[in-house]
This record gives structure tokens, sequence and C-alpha cells, in this order.
């Protein structure tokens, strides 16, 4: 493994160029235990100053009613080569965040969305926007040990999913748990890519 | 943003100062995981640099993503965004960007990235 150690910040001089991922879900589904289980630095947060949406608000003519809210993002590293680096965005999925993530998911590999199938309908809105601004995703079911056990193929038809949109069960807690999550996200986009590249050449 | 008639809200006041007025940064290439390093770590910045662009290019003296930079200093990511563009500009710091966020990953990168994960598992 070529890993900085958790007791140094710095990337290796030789590495050239920068990856992400995000990882999207509802408050308290894993994103945070997720992104530790697999990141090589104690996870990161940093904060991010965005403008309240007034949603059903008209502004007064004249007077100002935006206000400026903060949001916490947690984020964490994988160097997976000598060259290249892959950050992990675990950020919020609900509706007032998703100006913040439009931005961070320009120049993204993916999303892994992180499900919690005892609030299975937290993911419907994070899902249908994903579906409309056409960007590749996979879903994640965290097992949670209280949690019924269901079949991806059960999660696939609740959530009325693509036949081809991965499904993956996992434990984010564990590290080889949530490597495989990402790998099956990492997978599709690069079955995707592949198939459009020979379109595009053809 | 700001109100014709020069009211800032209170809270807002500090980030616009230490980044002159501006809310956007000079450059769309800089981005969350945007490598940056100092250019020569002996150079003096300008008189007129502020303690957040010192604190910047002491923080970007070895390799560091524009996040990480952000979230060690304590400062907010669109702000360092911003410090950040003009300091590339300056010749100050040098970027090693990502995938240019008008195109998509080639299956090259994503098989790289694959090996990668796989490595580590």
């Amino acid at each position: 493994m070529v890993s900085a150690g958790s007791n140094d910040r710095y990337l290796p001089a030789t590495v050239q160029q920068s990856v992400k991922i995000l990882i999207v879900g509802a408050f308290g589904v894993g994103k945070t235990t997720l992104v530790g289980s697999v990141s090589e630095i104690e996870p990161l947060r940093t904060e991010e100053l965005m403008t309240e949406a007034s949603v059903g608000i008209d502004d007064l003519v004249g007077v100002s009613t935006k206000t400026t809210t903060t949001v916490a993002m947690d984020f964490g590293r994988i160097t997976l080569s000598p060259e290249l680096v892959l950050y992990l965005f675990g950020t919020p999925g609900q509706r007032r965040f998703w100006d913040l993530w439009d931005g961070l998911a320009e120049g993204a590999l993916g999303v892994l969305v992180m499900v919690d199938t005892r609030r299975l309908e937290d993911s419907f809105d994070v899902l249908e926007q994903l579906e409309l601004r056409g960007l590749p995703f996979a879903v994640a079911i965290n097992q949670f040990p209280d949690s019924e056990k269901y079949e991806a193929d059960e999660i696939r038809s609740a959530l009325d999913l693509l036949p081809d949109t991965p499904v993956v069960v996992c434990d984010a807690r564990q590290r080889r748990s949530s490597v495989d999550a990402l790998i099956s996200l990492v997978e599709f986009v690069s079955r995707s890519t592949a198939t459009r590249e020979k379109e595009f050449s053809s | 943003m700001i109100g014709s008639d020069g009211e800032y809200p209170a809270r807002a006041l500090r980030p616009y100062v230490i980044t002159k007025g501006r809310s956007r940064p000079t450059r769309n290439t800089v981005n969350v995981e945007t490598l940056l390093i100092t250019v020569d770590p002996g150079r003096e910045l300008p008189v007129t640099a502020t303690r957040e662009e010192h604190a910047l290019v002491r923080m970007c003296e070895q390799l560091l993503s524009l996040v990480e930079a952000a979230a060690h200093l304590q400062l907010p990511v669109s702000l360092v965004t911003i410090l950040a563009s003009d300091l590339i500009d300056a010749g100050y710091l040098s970027a090693r960007s990502g995938i240019p966020q008008t195109s998509r990953p080639d299956s090259k990168l994503l098989q790289e990235v694959l090996n990668g994960l796989r490595r580590i598992k």
C-alpha cells in the first residue's frame, strides 16, 4: 500500500493527478464512517459558507432575505499510486444542500449513494436529482445491526433503479467492505465509459 | 450579494474582506481536489498580502489538495479557492489539476483508480 501515513499530512511529491468520489446520503446513514474506514488520513472536516435558498419565501422588494449558513463536509484521502490520489467527500443529501454538491460533483468520477433500509424514503430525492443531472452513481446499503436484511433486488425495485445501477450491501465500518462498494461504483463508471468511447469512435 | 446601501451582514464581513470583496475565483479550473504546491518557498509575498495568503503559501510548501489546506487552516473552501486562484495567477502557487470540469474521466484513468482500490483492499 502506498500511504502517506496518518501523521503525515502531505502527499508524496510524485502525485500528479487527483480524482474524487462523492458519498451522498441522509444524516446518520454512515457517510463519515465509510470515509473514515478507507481514508489514509484522519478524516478532515471543512466548513463551507452557503447562501440559504429561500425556497417558498418571496423576497420583499428591496429587502435582502438571504442568509449564509455553514455546512460541514467530511472528507478523506487514498493515495492510489505514486502518481494518483483519490478524495472522498461525504455530503448531506437533503434538498437544501444540493447547491453545495452540485459544485462538488463537477469532475467527480461518480457518486456513492448511501442508503439506510429503515429510511428508504430519505433517498428518493437524492436519486431523482442524480438521474436528472446524469451523474453516474451506485447504491450502497449500509447494513445496520438492527435493520432487516433485504436482497439487493428488493432494494432495487423499492428504489425504482435502472437494471444496470449497482446495488451493494456494505458495512461502512469495515475497510474491505467499504472499498468493495467504491470498486462497484468505479467498475460501473468504467463500463459505461468504455461503451460510450466505443460508440464515439465507431 | 452586498446591498447598495453598503450594509454588510456582520458574519459575512470577514471572508469578503479577505478576498477583497470577491465571491468568485479568477480561474474556474481550481477545484476542491486541485493539488497545490508553493513555487518558491523563499520568495516573499507582496506587503499587501493578507495573513491568510501567507498562511496558504506556507501550508503548501509541500504538495496538498486545496480542500485539505482549507481544513487545516480552518477557512471556508470557497474562500481558499479565491485566494489560491490569485496566488496561482501571481506565480506563488502551482496547481496540479484533477479532471477538467467539462470532461469525463477516460477509461485509462478509471482503470488506474480500480487498480489502486484493489491494491488497498
